[in-house]
């Protein structure tokens, strides 16, 4: 009853039974958490926009980004992952969602940030709406927890419009 | 000499009734680890409920031998969600983040574009020959959830499936042998 190979046993059972209610408990201490995270984004240019040779829009922009979202980091947070998106409806469409810039933020300290950048990822529509197109921006963020569930929540931001001609 | 009959016996007896205790109890941990398994399937609805990540290309978040939660719903797929998908000619799933949908106004079908975390580049390499786009039939799931360093122990195992061999081998041996 009381071999080494059972007291090895209970033992390895309790510490595993132990590891997994702590880190439960660290992934539901997550939702005492609640962010008020702000973020501003001007459209400083279009560098450049045209119908591509296979007949999809393209759009070149400069943006300049800029976020705090140190609320949202909590002690179980391993890092966060941050992209702004433009979402537009088309005829052919009613939801397309362009990844133009993203990051990862990994700790609170960074999570305070200004950016002016180029979109990472090319700004093509499927097919050619893009003229005149009213588009929101739309920064959206993913918490990677260190153990447990992830959280999502997004800031949208209307009232961008690309010109009426290709330049 | 009907003493020593008896008692061999009654050592017979023992032994069957132990060796079928011994059997029972091997199958009541197999059906239900089965019963777990299957259960899972039902509840996220997606075919493989949780998966090994195998590669870093979703460093920093997830690395080699995480293990990841999935969830499958009617819930349309959205920028920013990180999917398992299957590729045509491809064996293994690939664990990566949505960055572009499209969602169509008429049938609601969705093409998708993923991108890992770490990588320079979008994923239409990684796609079949001349496919643009994902689809939701190519999506296993969304994941929701997170456990860092467990999915080493099915990484080992694959890698060295002598590990594997002697492992089972010794908790079976330990299953029969154990007394009580």
């Amino acid at each position: 009853m009381h071999s080494f190979g059972y007291r090895a046993n209970a033992l390895l059972t309790f510490s595993i039974t132990i590891l997994a209610i702590m880190c439960t408990m660290g992934s539901l201490s997550d939702n005492f958490n609640s962010p008020t995270p702000t973020s501003q984004v001007q459209v400083l240019n279009i560098n450049w926009f045209q119908r591509q040779p296979n007949g999809n829009d393209e759009v070149s922009l400069t943006l300049n980004v800029s976020a705090n979202l140190q609320s949202m980091f909590t002690w179980n947070t391993k890092q966060d992952f941050v992209f702004l998106a433009a979402e537009y409806e088309t005829p052919l469409n009613n939801l397309n969602q362009v990844s133009l810039w993203d990051g990862i933020i990994p700790s609170k300290e960074h999570a305070k940030f200004w950016i002016h950048t180029t979109n990472k990822y090319r700004f093509t529509d499927q097919g050619h709406n893009l003229r005149g197109k009213d588009f929101n921006l739309t920064l959206h963020w993913h918490v990677m927890p260190k153990t447990g569930k992830m959280f999502e929540d997004k800031i949208v931001m209307t009232g961008y419009r690309l010109p009426q001609e290709y330049r | 000499m009907g003493w020593i009959g008896d008692s061999i016996d009654s050592i017979k007896s023992i032994q069957i009734r132990q060796l079928l205790t011994q059997i029972i109890t091997l199958g009541i941990i197999v059906s239900s680890a089965l019963i777990i398994w299957k259960t899972l399937l039902c509840v996220t609805g997606s075919e493989s409920p949780v998966v090994v990540v195998l590669s870093g290309s979703m460093e920093p978040g997830f690395k080699r031998g995480d293990i990841l939660f999935l969830h499958m719903n009617e819930a349309p797929i959205r920028a920013g969600e990180i999917v398992v998908f299957n590729v045509d000619g491809r064996q293994i799933p690939i664990v990566h983040r949505v960055i572009k949908v499209h969602e169509r106004r008429d049938t609601g079908e969705v093409d998708v574009l993923t991108k890992g975390d770490n990588n320079r580049q979008h994923d239409r390499m990684l796609y079949a020959k001349g496919q643009q786009w994902l689809n939701r039939h190519h999506i296993v799931g969304r994941a929701v959830g997170f456990l860092p360093y467990v999915g080493w122990v099915t990484i080992i195992m694959t890698e060295n499936p002598i590990i594997k061999y002697v492992l089972i081998g010794a908790l079976g041996l330990l299953i029969i042998t154990s007394k009580d």
